[in-house]
């Protein structure tokens, strides 16, 4: 019992411990010129649907939810954070070859018709990110005309 | 008996000589009595081809490539996550250095986009539509690469214009015979040739 109880505190020292190491690191108040938004000029509606739903991940700022701050929450999060920007940065967009912007555009535009994109574990406590059918088909054709234009 | 026999000869030739002349020119008859016009009409179609240099360099590229492709003919997308691997590691090792300068930008995205595809491809051994999306914008990639690279063999670059919700999609393959890798078993015979990429 004594034994149990020694474990248990250690266990909450750990858990104390750890919510003293923050991560947080996205975070930027500069919009570079090669963002996506800016270098296609894309309407309001899509660059706003896009921010809420993509730029979370896909950019060099995050709006960090309050469970950020939760670790090892946090941790799991900044991780995933990193993942997505190294597959797809809204921000660094414009400096993308031709073809891999195209390549981007097709990927992008199929990600969000099958559902994939935002992912089901991030729409699960944000649920502002979900995007409805009539927002989905908005992206999607965007995007694939955004890849027809593409030379 | 004797004329009834030669009636009954002639009516078997002129039945056979009809008879074949309706298989080989439906839609042509009257039109001809010799049975070499209709092949002729058969091949209207020249299939355009193009000629790139000989060259040893995107042997194992084309290699992890084709296997690839022959993995996603057969449906199995364990293997072909282990081609996309090998295929990204052939990838990685091409030396732009040994291509011309005002050629390397243009090489260097195009083997940079396909490394990318061929990572997707080997991380989603369990989702081969996802595998056969980055497929196809391997193909293209490929296919741009050999013209500058050159290649070791003939290559067919191949057409399915249902792929990909009637926008179609292309892949490169060593023969022009058609085994679609868009959707394997489901629909084998579906496409056909585009380009011949032959060797000078």
């Amino acid at each position: 019992m004594k034994l149990v109880k020694r474990i248990g505190l250690a266990i909450l020292i750990v858990l104390v411990g750890i919510q003293f190491i923050s991560t947080r690191s996205n975070q930027s108040s500069e919009v570079p010129s090669t963002d996506f938004i800016l270098t296609y000029k894309v309407p309001d509606e899509v660059g706003q649907t896009l921010h809420t739903s993509c730029y979370n991940c896909h950019s060099n700022n995050t709006n960090y939810p309050w469970y950020s701050h939760v670790q090892p929450v946090g941790w799991f999060l900044e991780n995933h954070i990193k993942k997505g920007k190294a597959e797809l940065n809204f921000n660094e967009f414009g400096s993308y070859s031709v073809r891999k912007q195209k390549s981007k555009l097709k990927s992008m535009a199929s990600q969000i018709e099958q559902g994939e994109m935002p992912l089901p574990s991030y729409t699960l406590l944000h649920r502002d990110a979900r995007l409805t059918p009539e927002s989905k088909e908005l992206l999607v054709d965007y995007l694939n005309a955004l890849q027809d234009s593409l030379q | 008996m004797k004329t009834t026999m030669i009636m009954l000869f002639l009516a078997l030739v002129s039945w056979g000589a009809s008879a074949q002349h309706d298989h080989s020119s439906s839609g042509h008859s009257g039109s001809s009595h010799s049975n070499t016009a209709p092949k002729m009409k058969e091949e209207p179609r020249v299939i355009p081809s193009i000629k790139v240099k000989h060259s040893l360099l995107a042997t194992s590229i084309l290699d992890n490539y084709l296997a690839l492709k022959d993995a996603l003919v057969d449906d199995n997308s364990k293997k072909a996550a282990s081609s996309g691997k090998m295929l990204f590691e052939a990838l990685g090792k091409f030396d732009l250095s040994s291509q011309d300068a005002s050629k390397q930008k243009e090489l260097k995205e195009i083997l940079d986009d396909a490394k990318e595809n061929a990572e997707h491809i080997s991380e989603n051994g369990d989702k081969i539509d996802h595998q056969r999306e980055h497929f196809e914008l391997l193909g293209g990639d490929l296919k741009d690469m050999i013209v500058i690279t050159g290649s070791d063999r003939t290559l067919y670059q191949l057409f399915c214009p249902m792929y990909n919700n009637n926008k179609g999609g292309k892949w490169l393959s060593a023969s022009d015979k058609i085994k679609n890798p868009f959707y394997g078993s489901k629909m084998l015979k579906c496409g056909r040739v585009l380009v011949e990429i032959s060797v000078k």
